[in-house]
């Protein structure tokens, strides 16, 4: 039975195959992973808002993209990922709650998948999947033996991305 | 230690499980005049958690729970979650639209409507409570439902506070039809400058 390591709200986890990662219920998070698939390394980052130097609150890096992105590469350059073989996935970002008159806080969900993109770009790792959006939760997984990355929903069934 | 929360004096929690008593009260007597049943409610549970484990409180981040949120507007601004597993929202529905138990299998328009009605409802009687209590008014916005993982509901909440800090305070109280058929989980959660009116609105600020 392959291991299966569980990533918390503003959480980061890497590891290697045969490990899955894996983060339950997500809502406006985001779950970002980082894969090697030469050398079967990677991580998964579940954040929760966009930008540290935002908020009052930054010990934790993992809880934001712009500093637990960076963590996370770090982590996996040390577990022995090549750089350029890099790829990232990501999926969350919803809104869970319409309102008519959704404040910025409710669109969270886009702030930081735009964010998370912004930042991967920046460290020059393609965004080769994602699954963002809507108005619904998602468990999200990656498995390190193969790097596919699974998104589960309730009502909208289960997809690879 | 940047989170205002996590230095209360025994004093002050005692202060908000009062709060929390009284407030959750009403609003289970409320309940229990809409479907003419008897309620029970724990003693509220006056928490502070890390974010990442406020899920942990109703179950896990994964179960399938239907929250009704409404944000809570005034000196104090806060939300209120309030949160059934599936079967109990369903069995809720059967009761309020005159079905047998176990008609309802999913949500409609309507009992949506329903149920956020009874969030209204419920919010309107503890805030109310919480007002003759610390003279601070509140008011409820209009209620949003949503179905889904106990995690993703959640984060609408936890997010707001992860700005601020690392850890909830959540005033919960959990509530029970004596014939076990209904659970819910009523939370408030003040945002964090919050807390400082409310505690000083009952002298213990």
């Amino acid at each position: 039975m392959p291991e299966l390591v569980k990533v918390g709200m503003a959480d980061l986890k890497v590891g290697k195959a045969p490990a899955t990662l894996i983060s339950y219920g997500l809502g406006s998070c985001i779950g970002i992973s980082l894969y090697d698939p030469q050398l079967k390394v990677g991580g998964l980052l579940h954040i929760m808002l966009p930008d540290s130097t935002q908020s009052r609150a930054n010990e934790n890096r993992a809880k934001f993209a712009d500093t637990g992105i960076p963590d996370m590469l770090d982590q996996v350059l040390k577990l022995g990922a090549s750089r350029g073989r890099l790829v990232a996935k990501i999926a969350g970002g919803a809104q869970m709650f319409a309102f008519a008159n959704a404040t910025d806080i409710m669109r969270v969900g886009q702030r930081n998948a735009a964010a998370a993109k912004e930042v991967l770009s920046g460290l020059g790792i393609p965004v080769v999947g994602e699954d963002t959006g809507g108005n619904y939760g998602r468990t999200v997984s990656i498995d390190l033996s193969t790097g596919v990355y699974v998104v589960k929903t309730i009502d909208k069934g289960e997809k690879e991305i | 230690m940047s989170d205002d929360v996590a230095s209360l004096s025994a004093t002050q929690m005692d202060a908000l499980r009062e709060i929390g008593n009284v407030g959750a009260g009403n609003s289970a007597t409320a309940l229990s005049q809409i479907i003419n049943k008897r309620i029970d409610m724990n003693v509220p549970r006056v928490s502070i958690v890390p974010l990442g484990d406020v899920p942990d409180l109703v179950g896990g981040p994964d179960v399938m729970v239907v929250g009704v949120f409404l944000r809570v507007y005034g000196k104090a601004p806060s939300n209120i979650l309030f949160l059934l597993p599936k079967e109990s929202a369903f069995y809720l529905v059967d009761m309020l639209m005159g079905k047998k138990r176990g008609d309802t299998q999913k949500l409609d328009f309507l009992d949506e409507s329903a149920l956020m009605e009874i969030g209204n409802i419920l919010s309107g009687a503890y805030l109310n409570a919480l007002f003759n209590f610390t003279n601070i008014s509140l008011l409820p916005s209009i209620p949003a439902l949503a179905m889904d993982m106990a995690g993703a509901i959640l984060s609408v909440v936890l997010i707001q506070l992860g700005q601020m800090g690392d850890h909830a305070l959540v005033i919960e109280t959990e509530f029970k039809t004596d014939d076990e058929g209904i659970k819910g989980h009523f939370f408030l959660v003040p945002d964090p400058g919050s807390l400082e009116t409310i505690l000083s609105a009952v002298g213990v600020g």
